[in-house]
């Protein structure tokens, strides 16, 4: 049900107060509070919060209403008191007597969250002098104090879904929980969006089963399905929360004397209209979508920063103390931008941000509303903020974003069912916590939200998996890791709880190396950079991390050691770090805005650019699929205006480059974007049909896509989080290298012997969504329905011609990976006198 | 397609699989099999790997040995990856194991994972001399025209690594031939020390190509 909550309008802000804590924005006091049923707040604490002039806003008040609710989804946006929104149930009961025992589980996505959550829940706590004991639990919590708090735990425990994992896999998990009255999930939309989410709901119902009057509650910033995340949190029954969204906010597309590049992203093109929103504001988040690109900005940026603005840069590969001096930095107000990527998209708040600038197409606007939302010093004023194109098919992109927040329309993909892989993580937790019965585990299982649909045998085949492989080669029946006896399961060997836990969790992490300034005492660490990258370079070879340029010395112990080096021409760190494809929605909305009459809302290069290919060619409409064809510099090109997100683009060039080859018309090579694709080959495509044959497409798919790098990661990630594989960890990488192989050959050699193994279908499953994307094929050839408008034209067209500038274009070899090899080989033993 | 080269005066064929071909004594080597890794990690708690490699090196070995039709079979040690998963071998691998070695000279060498002689034919020692090269599974550093295996070596080109044959004037260390092994990069201090100065390395893959060390 739901309930739409409005909090009384401000005319004026009451003492502004610091530090702030939980994010409570001061309100004037309403003269009249309503009577409310549910709980009350201790004494002490209301005296506290009137000291300090603040007053519950409507969400917070419902929130206590509802205390007694068994689940209760509240969406509220940054900055509404959301976290603190959470607790007042828990001080209400805990008072001023609190027995002893847990009482309430916070469960946040960052391990810096639950810190700040802590600090700043205990500035009430201690200020009401309530004897009520707050502590957080997370990788970085010490050996003692772990110990500690399972011995003795405190009221409130602060943690995040892996550290939950990890005391739920222990024996004693029934004897700390057994008090547990509520769970208080924040950032629940962030979590939704990946496994963790699907682990952390599977634990919830482990932890039901522990304390069966379990209370759940969940925050979430603005989604555009409520009533799912709902049903994701507790598919039972679920209370919805809406607090005041606040108004509208002020965004608008930042418009530069130069118009945006052809192609290309990291809008370096606008850095001096940048630099001038900085300046006229207070403090500034400069968002990009990826960290070559945050890196190459910051980099430019203090090129032309004359006046020495202090900005600084934050994403995730550079070292903790990196990003922790920016983030103090930030909070004592000492820096007027931060260049950030997504990770700062979560997480506390920055003191005084007002302006956001997105750079590059926000791809998704759900993200774009989030980030909007970070701009928010004052609530119950807008946020405000500036998206910049970073080149001239962004403009269009951005337009549609623009609009789409305007009319209040969020994207999302609805969620699949819970994935197998986390499924068979947790039942291997369930089993180093201590013997169980299968048939209470599937029930317990199905009372999450993601796994409500789950049918007993797909729960069987999991158990089997974790039990002797479940291989269609019964190898394992005397070394089974699981055994039944006497109706429970239960660890064959007591010794192999270790690996579980240390194993535990859902984030995979690229196999990274550290990167360090080379001196005697061992260095500045300065971030990390991803294997593949670490092996291209050679001594001397410069690039850029944390925007400063380095010099690459050596490896030394699995280290990338550096040296400073200004001023050279560096390389950018790639990161395979996650690459957004614009959404469903906003393509949808990209091509109505294709079917315009005329474009008064876009830029004049823009709409002239538009105008110019519908007069040479046509523009892509939604239920069309427009194939043009044309020659150029002695090549025959293929340009496929699919709009189905760069993954989905990217798998189709390979699926159809493929189909090409098999017909004779020799492709050479291609590039994707998330609009489109460009195939250029020896031989001119006449008939596009059998290009877009689903049937063939699929089977491409099954049979020689499967052997694709993509497949590969996708299937290393599932095997170890199911457990098939031990995640590497630094200090083994080290020492024993030998005994460690490639998960590509366990891959290569299910495919090989058991195709029907269940992590090869878990792989396929994946690969419907995320990186191949291939529903979004699906959904595009559906849309279109056949009706594909092959063009035959003299020369380029204006919508194509972006393509030609793009990076990261694909060779198509069929055996060209080997010639390439053979050929670099050749050149090296003639370069060494060997040949 | 093998890479040909000499050691000792003796010619010798690198093949693409990470075997070694020895024409003059129509000798075929390989080395670090480790049959049976599956089943000795799920027989100490590890994990439940696909239960094929034993399959599916002795499906590579098979192949090779009808291509090159050897007299002689060296085996240059861990060639199970350990006693008990010898003994603990399928019968179906058994089977395979004793049509390969009919009708052939075939030669165990002891491992550090395999010490000891195992219940399958063929003749064990701790290490061959033939002619002028010594087969042998850990490299001497103070010996000269030996063979062997061991350290696994792999090495990196265009981004991507393979299992490859090291070689130098006095030496020749094979790649692991066993489908579930890894790697130790030949630019690793280990190997680094063992191998002289222009070394060669001679990837495995599609066919055997030398690049420098």
């Amino acid at each position: 049900m739901h309930a739409r909550l409005h909090c009384a309008s401000a005319p004026a802000a009451a003492q502004p107060l610091s530090p702030n804590p939980l994010k409570q924005k001061p309100l004037p006091p309403t003269p009249n509070p309503p009577y409310l049923p549910g709980m009350t707040l201790p004494q002490p604490l209301t005296d506290w919060f009137s000291a300090k002039g603040w007053t519950l806003h409507a969400h917070q008040q419902a929130m206590l209403a509802r205390a007694k609710d068994p689940a209760t989804l509240l969406i509220a946006p940054t900055g509404g008191g959301k976290t603190l929104a959470g607790f007042l149930p828990t001080l209400a009961e805990l008072g001023t007597t609190p027995p002893p025992g847990l009482h309430t589980l916070y469960i946040s996505p960052l391990k810096a969250l639950t810190a700040d959550i802590r600090r700043n829940l205990r500035t009430p706590v201690e200020g009401a002098g309530l004897p009520i004991r707050v502590e957080d639990r997370t990788g970085d919590t010490t050996y003692t104090q772990r110990r500690r708090q399972r011995a003795d735990p405190p009221h409130i425990l602060l943690t995040t879904p892996e550290s939950l994992a990890l005391l739920l896999s222990y024996e004693d998990a029934p004897r700390i929980f057994q008090s547990l009255q509520r769970v208080v999930i924040d950032e629940l939309h962030a979590l939704a969006e990946s496994k963790r989410g699907d682990q952390l709901m599977l634990l919830l119902s482990r932890l039901e089963s522990l304390s069966p009057n379990l209370r759940r509650v969940g925050l979430s910033a603005t989604v555009e399905d409520p009533p799912a995340l709902a049903r994701f949190l507790a598919p039972q029954a679920c209370n919805i929360l809406q607090a005041d969204p606040g108004p509208d906010p002020d965004i608008a597309m930042l418009e530069t004397d130069d118009p945006p590049p052809w192609s290309g992203g990291g809008g370096r093109y606008a850095m001096r209209a940048i630099l001038d929103q900085v300046r006229r504001h207070r403090t500034t988040l400069i968002f990009h979508n990826t960290r070559a690109q945050a890196e190459l900005f910051f980099h430019d940026l203090w090129l032309q920063n004359d006046e020495g603005l202090p900005i600084g840069i934050h994403h995730g590969s550079l070292a903790r103390e990196q990003r922790e001096r920016v983030e103090t930095a930030m909070v004592e107000g000492k820096l007027r931008a931060i260049v950030c990527t997504g990770s700062l998209d979560l997480g506390i708040d920055w003191g005084d941000v007002d302006l956001v600038i997105q750079v590059g197409a926000p791809k998704n606007v759900k993200r774009l509303v989030q980030r909007i939302g970070r701009a928010n010093h004052r609530y119950n004023a807008p946020s405000k903020a500036l998206i910049l194109p970073a080149n001239r098919f962004e403009v269009v992109e951005c337009r549609a974003a623009l609009d789409a927040v305007r009319d209040h329309t969020l994207d999302g993909e609805p969620r699949g069912p819970g994935p197998r892989d986390v499924l068979c993580q947790h039942i291997l937790l369930t089993a180093a916590a201590g013997p169980f019965c299968a048939d209470a585990l599937y029930g317990e299982v199905t009372r999450a939200g993601p796994y409500a649909a789950l049918t007993r045998p797909e729960f069987d085949a999991c158990l089997d998996f974790c039990a002797t492989g479940g291989y269609a080669l019964r190898a394992y029946d005397k070394w089974q890791r699981l055994q039944e006896k006497s109706g429970k399961w239960q660890l064959r060997d007591p010794r192999t709880a270790a690996i579980i836990r240390q194993n535990l969790g859902t984030i995979i992490d690229t196999e990274t190396l550290k990167v360090r300034l080379r001196n005697r005492l061992g260095g500045t660490p300065l971030g990390e950079v991803e294997e593949g990258f670490a092996s291209t370079l050679t001594p001397g070879d410069t690039f850029l991390i944390g925007g400063q340029v380095v010099r690459y010395e050596g490896l030394k112990e699995m280290t990338v050691e550096v040296s400073r080096q200004p001023g050279r021409d560096p390389k950018v760190a790639t990161f395979n770090g996650t690459k957004f494809a614009t959404s469903t929605l906003l393509t949808e909305r990209i091509l109505a805005i294709f079917q315009q009459e005329s474009w008064p809302d876009l830029p004049t290069h823009t709409a002239r650019w538009l105008a110019l290919q519908r007069d040479v060619s046509r523009l892509p409409s939604p239920d069309r699929l427009l194939v043009e064809s044309f020659p150029h510099d002695g090549r025959e090109h293929l340009c496929i205006y699919g709009f189905a997100g760069r993954n989905a683009m990217q798998t189709l060039a390979l699926l159809v480059t493929k189909v090409m080859e098999e017909q004779g018309l020799a492709p050479l090579g291609f590039v994707a974007t998330d609009y489109a694709t460009l195939i250029w080959g020896l031989d001119p495509v006449t008939d596009a049909a059998p290009l877009f044959d689903l049937a063939r497409l699929r089977d491409g798919l099954e049979t020689w896509l499967a052997g694709n790098a993509v497949m590969k990661r996708t299937f290393r990630a599932s095997a170890i989080i199911a457990g098939l594989i031990e995640r590497s960890h630094q200090g083994r990488r080290k020492s024993g290298r030998q005994a460690t192989f490639s998960s590509d050959i366990l891959y290569d050699t299910l495919r090989k012997y058991d195709p029907d193994h269940l992590l090869l279908q878990v792989t396929r499953e994946e690969a419907e969504r995320g990186l191949v994307d291939f529903a979004r094929i699906e959904d595009m050839l559906a849309r279109v329905a056949g009706r594909i408008d092959l063009i035959r034209l003299p020369r380029v067209t204006p919508l194509a011609a972006p393509l030609f500038l793009e990076p990261n274009k694909i060779p198509v070899h069929g055996t060209g990976r080997d010639r390439m090899v053979e050929e670099a080989a050749r050149k090296l033993m003639e370069e060494a006198g060997l040949a | 397609m093998h890479h040909a080269f000499t050691l000792a005066d003796e010619t010798l064929h690198a093949l693409p699989s990470g075997a070694l071909y020895w024409p003059a004594q129509r000798l075929l080597c390989v080395s670090d099999l480790h049959l049976g890794k599956s089943e000795r990690l799920a027989r100490r708690g590890g994990a439940l790997l696909p239960p094929y490699e034993t399959r599916e090196t002795l499906s590579k070995l098979d192949a090779d040995i009808d291509r090159t039709q050897p007299a002689h079979v060296v085996c240059l040690g861990d060639s199970f990856d350990d006693l008990a998963a010898a003994e603990g071998l399928e019968d179906t691998a058994r089977l395979w194991l004793a049509r390969l070695m009919a009708g052939r000279e075939w030669t165990w060498i002891e491992g550090n994972h395999d010490a000891g002689p195992v219940d399958l034919g063929g003749t064990h020692l701790a290490r061959l001399t033939l002619g002028s090269l010594t087969f042998r599974h850990i490299a001497d550093p103070a010996e000269s025209d030996e063979i062997s295996g061991h350290y696994h070596p792999k090495t990196r080109i265009k981004g991507s690594s393979r299992p490859c044959f090291l070689l130098d004037a006095h030496r020749l260390i094979l790649p692991a031939y066993g489908t579930y092994t890894g790697g130790l990069r030949s630019e690793d201090a280990a190997l680094r020390a063992l191998m002289q100065k222009g070394a060669l390395a001679i990837l495995t893959g599609h066919r055997a190509l030398p690049v420098p060390l």
